[in-house]
């Protein structure tokens, strides 16, 4: 994909504290592509920096091969979402989203009726003249989308938009918001600390932690292949099992609890090295007896917890946590503190190098 | 059990009320029986008449002070907004200890008593005073009369009342989503633009509320005017005065206080219609 957006070397630095280390991102045109982490990682300044509220203490932002170096936000042409969406309360919903046309000059006439058409387009026919205290969170945020949409932005940020609405709407909004971008085939930046947010929208994730960027790479990929032990931990539910590397050629490790564990052979290791091996629980089979054709061990159930359709079992194979999810009906076969088999295969066993 | 719940709510009930009496108590004798007073007088004294209202709404020179009281009030609300919006602004936007250390100074001025100030203006405006000494400093041979005139209690009225402009304005402007700004300027919104479209509209509350609340004390304003202002141009709360004072006229007063109350009156409730909106605001 050619680079659209690129962010070379961006750093940001608070006095003793540093936000940002050294980010390097290539973005392409019309990608969705969102940035994932906890919150103080990093991922709110960089959009900052893009949207040009904040300075990078060194590096570099390009749009479509030009420097955005010394521009202002009202010069960056830069589509924004806050959190809070950022309304003007003395304006209709029509008047905001005119907004950025006056700012451009665009005649009322003209402009308010270019307002109209993008309310419709984001699913608010016919609320245009009402204020956005008389609309809900989420005609407010469909406002605000046409807002920073209308004036046709060379990139869209999105801060944790969803952040203030709750699950059903959140859900609903997310799938708007994708048909929207696809739409209009806008280069979208969103951020989130909700992984299921960035697991379902995404074209690509960008985890940051601690002001670096972890791994960048589709939502499967980050699911299935993490990088690093932070993002697999924080990407979906895991079990990270340290091991040592016994045979890096027929990919062996061994754990303590877990005795020998076969893994898919990767290049990315080599024999007597310390490894994480990451399980994830629902790839984690449960069963009264041993199942052939894989690795079994014996899991002491310590917790159950039913979510109806699916349930979490929590236990300890020695000293060892361990986590299983398994289809809600499946779960009638053990209870707690009673010992049970818990198997995978070697494809279930993924490395991650340290 | 012999608790009587039905009595226990009612005891609750009336709670608030019991509260209230000792200030209904007051307002009732000091202020609703007086006023009361002053409104049987206006068509009272000194028979029984409209004549009063008749002179009061007719004769030039009522109508005429009326008028300046009206104009003078409307120049100091104009002067106090334009020395209290910046000021307000900069507070708004300074760090906090900053905006307190400000704050202080504004409010400072309340800590003074008023006659004080007021007589702080007539020493300093006055034909030996530093200002007059500094014109004369400069070059200017016959400083104009700045003591007894329109100016000067202008001048003190704005300094004793931007206070309540600049803390109405402050406590509006402290309250402005910055995320509203961001989002302006994202938008393409820059300097004058943003203030007017943005800015100014939300800080909106704040100036009608401050301008309303220093037009109202203006209007009714009695010892500066009285004591630095020019004895030709009086505000109506002088010519009251005077009419007590002086002629022992207590109809005549009464229909002037009754007829600035009224007015008063009409004034708050046309901007209560109008700016009732500020709520939808909040």
């Amino acid at each position: 994909m050619s680079s659209y957006l690129q962010l070379s070397g961006i750093s940001k630095v608070y006095g003793q504290f540093t936000a940002l280390e050294g980010v390097d991102l290539d973005i392409g045109k019309g990608e969705f592509v969102t940035f994932l982490g906890p919150s103080g990682s990093g991922k709110t300044t960089t959009l900052m920096i893009i949207a040009g509220f904040e300075s990078a203490t060194s590096g570099t932002v390009e749009v479509a091969g030009k420097s955005l170096f010394g521009l202002a936000p009202h010069e960056r042409n830069i589509g924004i979402v806050f959190q809070n969406y950022g309304l003007f309360p003395h304006k209709t919903a029509a008047q905001n989203v005119y907004f950025p046309l006056q700012m451009r000059g665009m005649k009322k006439t003209a402009g308010l009726r270019k307002a109209e058409e993008m309310l419709d387009l984001v699913g608010l026919e016919g609320f245009g003249h009402r204020y956005p205290k008389e609309l809900s969170g989420g005609q407010q945020q469909r406002v605000a989308l046409a807002r920073a949409l209308v004036f046709e932005p060379s990139l869209l940020l999105l801060d944790e938009p969803l952040g203030a609405l709750d699950k059903n709407l959140r859900e609903q909004m997310q799938i708007e918001i994708k048909r929207i971008q696809r739409a209009l085939g806008v280069t979208t930046i969103f951020v989130t600390h909700d992984q299921s947010e960035a697991m379902s929208m995404s074209d690509r994730i960008v985890v940051f932690e601690k002001g670096r960027v972890q791994q960048v790479a589709t939502p499967l990929e980050i699911y299935h292949e993490p990088e690093t032990k932070f993002v697999a931990g924080f990407i979906g539910e895991s079990n990270l099992i340290e091991a040592k590397v016994t045979d890096a050629e027929k990919g062996e490790a061994s754990n303590a609890a877990l005795g020998a564990i076969e893994y898919a052979p990767t290049g990315k290791t080599s024999t007597g090295k310390d490894v994480t091996l990451m399980i994830r629980p629902e790839h984690i089979r449960l069963s009264r007896k041993p199942v052939d054709g894989r690795k079994n061990v014996t899991m002491k159930v310590e917790t159950i917890v039913n979510y109806g359709d699916n349930a979490l079992v929590i236990g300890k194979v020695g000293d060892l946590p361990m986590r299983v999810r398994v289809l809600g009906a499946d779960v009638v076969i053990i209870q707690e503190d009673e010992e049970c088999f818990i198997s995978w295969t070697r494809e279930n066993v993924y490395l991650i190098a340290k | 059990m012999g608790v009587n719940i039905a009595k226990l709510t009612q005891r609750t009930d009336l709670w608030p009320w019991l509260l209230l009496t000792p200030l209904a108590v007051y307002m009732a004798i000091f202020f609703v029986v007086p006023l009361a007073d002053v409104a049987i007088m206006s068509f009272t004294e000194p028979s029984p008449t409209l004549s009063n209202y008749e002179r009061v709404l007719t004769g030039g020179l009522y109508l005429r002070t009326f008028l300046n009281t009206f104009v003078t009030a409307i120049t100091v609300t104009l002067c106090c907004l334009f020395v209290g919006y910046p000021l307000a602004y900069l507070m708004a936007s300074s760090k906090p200890r900053t905006a307190m250390l400000i704050l202080l100074l504004v409010t400072m001025s309340f800590w003074t008593s008023f006659l004080v100030r007021t007589y702080a203006w007539m020493v300093l405006l006055g034909n030996n005073g530093p200002v007059v000494w500094l014109l004369q400093t400069i070059g200017m041979e016959r400083p104009p009369q700045l003591l007894f005139t329109r100016f000067s209690s202008t001048l003190a009225m704005v300094h004793i009342l931007a206070p309540y402009m600049i803390m109405n304005i402050y406590s509006v402007m402290r309250k402005i989503d910055p995320t509203l700004i961001r989002s302006a300027e994202s938008l393409g919104a820059r300097g004058f633009s943003l203030f007017r479209h943005v800015y100014l509209p939300l800080t909106a509350p704040g100036i009608a509320n401050g301008s309303v609340l220093v037009f109202v004390i203006c209007l009714g304003f009695y010892v500066t005017p009285v004591l630095l202002g020019s004895p030709r141009e009086q505000m109506i709360a002088g010519l009251i005065g005077n009419q007590i004072d002086e002629f022992l006229a207590f109809g005549m007063g009464s229909a002037m206080a009754m007829v600035l109350l009224v007015v008063t009156l009409a004034i708050l409730a046309i901007y209560h219609r109008r700016f009732g909106l500020d709520k939808l605001w909040g």
